[in-house]
């Protein structure tokens, strides 16, 4: 075998039994250290880390979670507050007409009385005109007749007479 | 190589890179406590282990950190594994599994780096690592289920004349569980080393020097994906093999 | 050109080479498998992530025959 600057390697060193000792001791040396550095010191501290984030997660959804009912009551309170508001303007609404109405039905009365009042003098006024008229013509009617006659037949009738005859005639 | 050097012009030494050397120079013998390369490379898979699981989340945000992140998908990668494999009952070996896998892991990656030494490329530490699982699993197996424990070889679903047959397989099986185990891991890692330093021998032959590294490159990508699924399948066989521990009646 | 060199250094070189024949099987063992994840796993989408693990498990059993393969030539090669 070449014995060269360099050293090579006699067979495989794999089954160089010599050196097993050596990496047997070294290997578990290195086990254990990092076996206990795993058990005491890296796992429990990635486990509680774990642990943490999904308790802090979870704590999170839960957090969402009452936020969202909040938001739903809050929606119905909301969706409550308007059917009262509406329902309290459909009252006041009705209210002030009721009002309104009886306002108006006051005023309309008191029209119509007047109206009423006003016509029944009016009515007054016109009969009176209507029978001082009547009474005009009634007169100019007498008046009228007696001439006619005493123009027409002289000596017949007296003015009394004409006078019922004209009535009676007024009358029919 | 058994052969001659020189003949072809080609000085490929494939298995070099795994040769063990004390590293302080000394009088060359390799005692149990002498520290190797074998130490310096372990060392350094530890100094990586601890800057990715314990100064990696040292922040231990909620938000996690690129390495606290990476620490964290390892852990509920590894968690869900045995979680699935072994049950609820094998989460309690849920340290030794991280840390056998978390070693690998980074043995295997650190290996990976030019000019390093890979430790898992060794049969002894690779059977150490399978025969500390083997020895766990029976032990265990025996405290958990007493002697029911070798009900496992009988298996009772099987025609009567059959199971003694299936018996001395299933033993057989078991006990070649350690050997498979180890050197699937070793030669595994051993392989692709030795096929990357053979094409990079080639590489001093001008006209195949660029195929040669090309090669490497495709091979090296190669590598990375066999590095990280031998860790995976290391760790997902022991799930399996302590699942047998703890319900043998299956 | 003269052969030269002993007959036992032939016969590991040989029976190396002949050790790798092996791995082609593992090759087509580890092809068998992924390929029939494959297939299912497009029929049955959603079963499909359950089953990983267990593909895994299926290929390094198939590949750790070809690992032995692999040993042997190297056994044959260096430590024999």
């Amino acid at each position: 075998m070449a014995t060269e600057t360099t050293e090579h390697a006699q067979g495989m060193p794999q089954l160089d039994f010599s050196t097993f000792p050596n990496q047997i001791f070294w290997l578990v040396v290195t086990l254990i250290v990092v076996y206990l550095l795993m058990s005491r010191v890296a796992l429990p501290r990635i486990a509680s880390v774990l642990a943490e984030r999904h308790g802090a997660i979870q704590s999170d959804l839960d957090k969402a979670e009452e936020m969202k009912a909040k938001a739903v009551e809050a929606e119905a309170a909301y969706n409550q507050a308007l059917v009262d508001a509406r329902a309290e303007a459909q009252t006041i609404v009705a209210d002030a007409r009721a009002e309104i109405q009886k306002d108006l039905d006051v005023a309309m009365a008191k029209a119509d009385a007047e109206i009423a009042a006003k016509s029944a003098e009016s009515a007054v006024a016109i009969k009176e005109i209507s029978d001082n008229a009547m009474d005009a013509v009634k007169e100019v009617a007498n008046d009228t007749a007696v001439e006619i006659v005493k123009a027409m037949m002289p000596g017949a009738g007296d003015a009394k007479s004409v006078k019922a005859a004209v009535t009676a005639r007024l009358k029919g | 190589m058994a052969t001659e050097d020189g003949g072809s012009g080609l000085n490929i030494h494939p298995m070099d890179q795994f040769l063990v050397k004390p590293l302080f120079g000394g009088d060359g013998t390799i005692g149990m406590f002498t520290i190797t390369n074998v130490t310096l490379w372990l060392a350094i898979a530890v100094v990586c282990i601890i800057a990715l699981m314990v100064l990696g989340t040292r922040g231990r945000a909620i938000v996690p950190s690129r390495s606290q992140s990476i620490a964290e998908v390892l852990y509920g990668f590894i968690h869900k594994m045995v979680e699935d494999t072994t049950g609820k009952d094998g989460l309690a070996y849920f340290p030794y599994i991280f840390t056998l896998f978390i070693f690998i892991l980074v043995a295997n990656f650190v290996g990976l780096l030019p000019k390093s030494f890979t430790t898992t490329s060794h049969i002894a530490v690779t059977a150490t690592l399978a025969m500390a699982v083997f020895l766990a699993v029976t032990v265990l197996g025996f405290v958990k289920n007493g002697a029911s424990f070798l009900s496992m070889f009988w298996v009772a679903s099987a025609p009567l004349a059959l199971r003694p047959i299936l018996a001395l397989i299933e033993v057989i099986s078991y006990f070649v569980r350690p050997v498979s185990h180890s050197i699937r891991l070793a030669g595994n890692m051993m392989a692709g080393h030795a096929v990357i330093k053979v094409f990079a021998g080639f590489a001093v032959v001008t006209w195949i020097a660029p195929a040669s590294i090309l090669a490497i490159t495709a091979i090296y990508a190669l590598e990375m994906l066999v590095v990280s699924i031998q860790a995976y399948v290391f760790t997902i066989l022991t799930c399996v093999y302590l699942k047998d521990a703890l319900h043998p009646h299956h | 050109m003269a052969i030269e060199g002993n007959i036992t250094e032939m016969g590991q070189l040989m029976g190396a080479g002949l050790a790798c024949i092996g791995m082609g099987g593992a090759a087509i063992g580890v092809g068998n498998v992924v390929g029939n994840y494959l297939s299912g796993a497009l029929r049955n989408p959603s079963a499909a992530a359950g089953q990983t693990a267990t593909m895994f498990i299926g290929i390094a059993f198939a590949e750790a025959l070809g690992i032995f393969s692999f040993l042997v030539a190297l056994l044959l090669m260096f430590a024999v």
